[in-house]
């Protein structure tokens, strides 16, 4: 189906006018969600541009100040200042977050669908998936990361395989559903090979709760980041990171309660802003499902 | 469960580090770290010493901490009366709320009530234990000064000693299961309240509570169940976490020890102990679907 060529002077504007409008009207958590994100995004991109010095910095005289003029978030138990590094720790919030709902979005989808079309693969693969959500995914993650030398890589990697089996097993229902569909019968029987079927029928059909998907793994990832950093396994010291922030001032929390509650602050507006823009995603793509959650 | 077996075997053999050189110390010539292999049956092929391994973990051996140079179980033991409460008292807090918040947000769909519902369940799901945990601790033991800040009393010493330091921990937890209940309660409520029973129901005259009570949360506690038994693995996690910030001394606490000591068999044990009671807790609510819904049968 190819769209005929528009043949006036003038363009028609893309966005329709007052379209913002609507679409604050009827989705309004996803705007807002996103807003937030979109707010974030740009504090981690342009974290040293807006009035950080080195987070990594020491500077010993300016132990656990109090917030103020000069150190806005003060500054923590060896006087490395909090502002910076919160800014900072909004990257590996981030990172983590996307690379592991992007992987394991990935990697679920090419198991589910496989799982869904082949019964010796899902007899098999499925199995494992089921063995894996026995294990509390925080624990499975804790378990890895004891394995592994503390890096970003590998928390990354940690979270993507302990999220997996939740989307695998997301995508095979979505699989095993869309098969019976009268859509994917009709091209079946007009001769249409089983992975043409695949990628041109199911495929496209499981993209949008897919996404919805994606979305709550990117949340529990920016958790479990955080938790895995907290309890001292995940992103090693050296970088800063909200859950080594939290992690440093969990000793000093009598003395020093902004040291804990500022990066808290951040890491809740972020899986807010995250989960808040699938909700809204959720209502959007699916209406079937929005009805019942 | 047999995967899990696998997994936490795996998890110990491929660990770096020779556990045998650990045990015999640095001064330890190589002949001595040699015999200590043969003893440990290092040297066996993976599947050998993996069947050793199972059938030592069937008799309730779980092998010896490196560090505490006791059975695992045993430390494990000496712990879980914590965790359990904890757990316990985090389900019946969670519950108690969220089943009532569900069902007055189905009840009252659309409205402020059902909005402010959902509103709590997003940011209930949007922060971490630990940061609840600290928010609570700042809240009601350093400014409004009436629980005690951290720590844990045996219930052994009494309810009224044990009950100051558990109320703040079980709400940690209870928060985020709080909001999934409740979430899980009102779909579920929604789905049934449109049922055509419940209008006959609410014609012959029944009282809103009965009606709401007898008949929908009745049918509707098959998926509020399940989600009760999902809501485990949450509490799992919590229980890390939350002990952490209290500093309670349960088994959540002790898998934190022996991951930053790299104590392998203690972490092995934990995640088998954690990961058989959440296959049991899910295998009751399984069983509890024939209680709740007669026409399910196994």
């Amino acid at each position: 189906m190819t769209a005929l060529p528009y043949q006036g002077g003038t363009s028609a504007p893309i966005v329709r006018p007052g379209a913002l409008r609507d679409l604050l009207r009827r989705h309004p958590t996803a705007v807002v969600g996103g807003f937030l994100l979109v707010v974030i995004i740009a504090i981690a991109i342009f974290a040293p541009y807006l009035g950080t010095v080195d987070p990594q910095a020491l500077s010993p005289i300016r132990r656990l100040r109090p917030p103020n003029a000069e150190n806005w978030f003060g500054t923590d138990s060896i006087g490395r200042d909090i502002y910076s590094r919160v800014l900072y720790g909004a990257r590996i919030s981030l990172i983590v977050g996307f690379s592991v709902a992007v992987l394991s979005t990935a990697i679920g989808l090419v198991v589910g669908l496989t799982a869904g079309f082949n019964r010796v693969i899902d007899a098999v693969v499925m199995r494992i998936m089921d063995g894996l959500m026995a294990i509390p995914p925080i624990l499975l993650a804790i378990a890895l990361m004891a394995l592994t030398r503390a890096s970003v890589q590998n928390v990354i990697l940690a979270i993507t395989i302990a999220e997996v089996p939740r989307v695998a097993r997301l995508v095979r229902s979505l699989g095993l559903s869309l098969r019976e569909q009268p859509f994917v019968e009709a091209a079946r029987a007009a001769g249409t090979p089983s992975w043409r079927i695949l990628l041109r029928h199911i495929l496209p059909n499981t993209v949008p709760p897919l996404i919805v998907q994606a979305t709550y793994v990117c949340a529990s990832a920016i958790i479990i980041e955080a938790i895995l950093s907290f309890l001292g396994a995940g992103t090693p010291p050296t970088i800063p990171s909200w859950g080594n922030i939290i992690a440093e001032g969990r000793v000093l929390f009598l003395v020093a309660a902004y040291i804990i509650l500022i990066p808290s602050i951040f890491l809740s507006l972020t899986v807010l802003a995250v989960n808040l823009l699938g909700d809204g995603l959720r209502d959007a793509l699916d209406p079937r499902l929005a009805r019942g959650l | 469960m047999g995967v899990v077996a696998i997994f936490v075997f795996s998890l110990l053999y491929l660990s770096p580090g020779d556990p045998a050189a650990i045990i015999a110390g640095d001064q330890a010539t190589t002949e001595v770290v040699e015999q200590i292999r043969q003893q440990l049956g290092l040297n066996e092929p993976f599947l050998s010493q993996f069947g050793r391994w199972i059938w030592r973990i069937l008799h309730g051996d779980l092998g010896y901490s490196i560090f505490a140079n006791q059975p695992v179980s045993q430390m494990i033991l000496q712990r879980v009366e914590p965790t359990v409460a904890l757990a316990i008292c985090s389900m019946l807090v969670s519950v108690l709320f969220a089943v009532p918040l569900g069902v007055v947000a189905a009840w009252k769909a659309g409205t402020w009530i059902d909005r402010a519902v959902m509103a709590f369940a997003v940011l209930g799901f949007s922060f971490p234990a630990f940061v609840i945990g600290y928010l609570l601790i700042f809240g009601l033991a350093m400014w409004a000064n009436i629980l005690p800040v951290q720590g844990y009393v045996s219930i052994s010493k009494g309810v009224l000693a044990f009950l100051p330091n558990i109320v703040m921990p079980s709400l940690t937890l209870g928060i985020v299961l709080i909001a999934l209940i409740a979430r899980m309660t009102r779909a579920s409520m929604l789905e049934v309240l449109s049922q055509d029973y419940i209008r006959t129901a609410q014609s012959k005259g029944l009282t809103n509570t009965k009606v709401l009570v007898g008949h929908a949360l009745k049918n509707a506690s098959v998926p509020i169940v399940t989600t009760i038994g999902l809501a485990f693995a949450l509490l799992i996690s919590g229980v890390v976490v939350t002990e952490t910030v209290f500093a309670i001394p349960g088994i959540g606490r002790l898998t934190v020890d022996a991951i930053l000591r790299r104590d392998y068999p203690v972490i092995q044990g934990l995640v088998l102990v954690f990961s058989a009671s959440y296959v049991l807790i899910n295998l009751l609510v399984d069983i509890s679907y024939t209680f709740l819904d007669p026409r399910i049968r196994y």
